[in-house]
């Protein structure tokens, strides 16, 4: 038995006050939080999650998007898809929210050390990517080249704009932006995310790539980075289920034989290949 | 643990005594007890709470209650009910929320103010089932409470089986009909002639204690002997049986195999069989507020992967399709669960087969996935 003083249940949230939120896009809000009495803690490693709980409505996992290195206080974008992250989205400053976290498994970034890293993101999976962004550029020496390709549906649904314009002006990180599609407006380049790897050369023995976007998207850009003979297991991807315990006892996020939120989120492609191949798994 | 000197023999008009020491010593003494035409569990404080003189006929999609012939207290196996819903309730309260001064939130942990349970009458497969879900609730990272709590306290009285059901199938999993241990008590009962009479084994210094507290004598080696053939009996009339040395390889190789095709058409997704299901934990939680507004609650409910909700996210449900939550089922019970756990997640204590509608066998699909292999190995061959 455990003693008395650890039996605290996994599912207590804990007080988060909300320091600044505000709109990436529409129905999508990034906010700062802070812990609200003596009990929180802000450390996690880039690609973790938390439970976020809205009083009365409910809780949702999600990603922190902030800089790993900044203490006392995290980052969450949050699109307002259901009733929770609605209500999420409609917090102002000032209002708390319960946080419990982190959980599961983060990007490798140790890992990767000394290696070329291929970030690709899809849509909102920029947010979970970005605090391992921020980790590989503040410890820049750590690593070989740096590239960030981020697709996403169209130029208004591009979120993170100053901190991309930031790293493409003035960071040691190759940064490609594509959109599925565009009005005549757009100066940029048009197609799916898997094209910004046309051309390029990657040497398969030093490089190592982090996906997180939608499963479908997961699924071609690691078979595109396979084709440039980067081996499955130098790649990662960040999975997504429902959950609701985040501590391996609801059951509802099983993968196959994995839980994602304890196995996971960040799988390496070998481990989840075959199970990729499997419909309604 | 038979055969010992510990071995003791409790006479039936005794065993009233085992039921007003766990009550003395501040247990709540559970077990089975007739109820809606089923043989359920409740608290039972006397022996004529149990069901004596019941047994019951159950085979695929079907149960029946009957009279036996002589006066057995457990001549029946495991009916609707598991220990489950002592040790993870069906509906739990976790944690209450009040909105404070200036926006703030304090979060108060529910408290579980249940006296332990002393669970009287525990099979073999359910004692395994037990552990199984104590791997899922006593994870020392991050064990549950309210269910850490109450099985830490609980006290387990087993009696081995003399009879199996058309549905059970233990000795196929290695689960029984015999307890080999993890108990505090184990008793099997003997009815010989005018003889009616308890082979009580003790497994725990609980259990010493308890034995200590009931009127019984040293038990002579025919007494051992009348035991092991009881559960002997029991082992011979199974009928059902799952190869299990392979079959996670067996189900791994066959997520597109097209018996999930015909389980699209016969599963009803009503989720009963992971209500029955002894190990089964899947769970929701509901949060709701008071009129207030101030108050908040979160409670967790028995959940099952059959239905739709289960795995939605953003977009729909990831198993929209009865196949697939069929598989998901089947596959984590026989093989996922090795992976996760370490143990199968199925104690062959037959409750799914029986409490399907449709009777749903899953001994029988099993067999029938393997036999697809080998008809088709036939004609590639």
């Amino acid at each position: 038995m455990q003693p008395q003083a650890e039996m605290r249940s996994p599912m207590c949230p804990y007080p988060f006050r909300v320091l600044e939120i505000a709109e990436e896009m529409p129905r999508c809000m990034t906010m700062r939080v802070a812990p609200d009495d003596a009990t929180g803690d802000t450390a996690f490693a880039p690609g973790q999650f938390y439970m976020i709980y809205v009083f009365g409505h409910g809780e949702v996992p999600i990603s922190t998007s902030g800089d790993p290195a900044k203490s006392g206080e995290l980052t969450f974008t949050v699109m307002a898809v259901g009733s929770v992250t609605q209500a999420l989205c409609a917090l102002k400053q000032g209002d708390v929210i319960g946080l419990r976290g982190p959980f599961g498994r983060a990007w490798p970034v140790d890992l990767v050390k000394g290696r070329d890293v291929i970030v690709m993101a899809g849509g909102l999976g920029l947010a979970p990517l970005r605090p391992s962004i921020y980790h590989m550029l503040s410890n820049r020496n750590d690593y070989a080249d740096l590239a960030l390709l981020y697709g996403t549906r169209q130029p208004q649904s591009i979120i993170f704009r100053q901190t991309l314009a930031h790293w493409r002006e003035d960071a040691p990180i190759d940064v490609e932006v594509t959109v599925d599609t565009a009005g005549r407006d757009w100066p940029g380049k048009v197609g799916v995310v898997t094209e910004l790897l046309m051309g390029r050369r990657p040497d398969p023995s030093k490089t190592s790539a982090l996906i997180c976007g939608p499963e479908i998207m997961m699924r071609f850009s690691a078979y595109a980075l396979m084709e440039l003979g980067i081996a499955a297991e130098n790649i990662y991807v960040s999975m997504e289920r429902n959950m609701k315990c985040a501590v391996k006892m609801c059951g509802r996020c099983q993968y196959g034989p994995f839980f994602v939120c304890a196995d996971g989120p960040v799988f390496a492609f070998n481990q989840v290949e075959q199970l990729f191949r499997i419909r309604e798994l | 643990m038979i055969g010992t000197d510990q071995t003791s023999v409790i006479e039936r008009e005794d065993l009233q005594s085992l039921f007003d020491v766990v009550i003395a010593r501040g247990y709540v003494p559970v077990g089975p007890t007739v109820r809606d035409g089923a043989i359920v569990f409740d608290e039972v404080c006397r022996v004529e709470d149990l069901p004596g003189g019941w047994t019951e006929d159950q085979d695929a999609g079907s149960y029946r209650l009957k009279r036996r012939h002589d006066t057995a207290l457990f001549g029946y196996n495991n009916g609707p009910h598991s220990w489950k819903k002592y040790l993870f309730p069906p509906r739990a309260k976790l944690w209450e929320a009040v909105k404070t001064e200036n926006n703030g939130l304090t979060v108060r942990e529910a408290e579980d103010t249940k006296r332990p349970f002393a669970f009287i009458g525990v099979r073999s497969c359910d004692l395994h089932a037990l552990q199984v879900q104590d791997a899922v609730f006593m994870n020392p990272k991050h064990p549950d409470p309210l269910y850490a709590g109450r099985r830490g306290k609980a006290l387990v009285i087993v009696v081995n089986c003399g009879q199996a059901a058309k549905t059970c199938f233990c000795t196929s999993m290695n689960t029984g009909p015999r307890a080999e241990g993890g108990y505090d008590l184990a008793l099997t009962e003997i009815l010989d002639g005018d003889d009616h009479y308890f082979i009580a084994e003790p497994g725990s210094p609980d259990g010493y204690s308890l034995l200590a507290g009931i009127p019984h004598r040293e038990a002579d080696s025919a007494d051992v002997l009348a035991a092991q053939e009881c559960t002997k009996r029991a082992a011979e009339q199974i009928g059902r049986k799952i190869e299990i040395s392979d079959v996670k390889d067996l189900l791994y190789r066959n997520y597109d195999n097209e018996r999930w095709d015909a389980l699209e058409r016969r599963c009803l997704t009503c989720a009963n069989c992971t209500m029955a299901c002894p190990t089964c934990f899947c769970s929701k939680v509901e949060d709701v507020t008071d009129l207030t507004g101030g108050h908040a609650e979160r409670w967790r409910e028995w959940d099952s992967c059959f239905t739709m909700d289960f795995s939605y996210i953003h977009g729909g449900s990831v198993r929209p399709t009865t196949r697939s939550r069929y598989r998901q089922w089947l596959i984590h019970k026989l093989a996922t669960w090795l992976d996760q756990f370490g143990m199968s997640g199925c104690v062959g204590c037959g409750r799914c087969i029986t409490w399907c509608p449709v009777g749903i066998d899953l001994t029988e699909e099993v067999r029938l996935i393997r036999a697809s292999e080998k008809d088709k190995e036939a004609d590639d061959g």
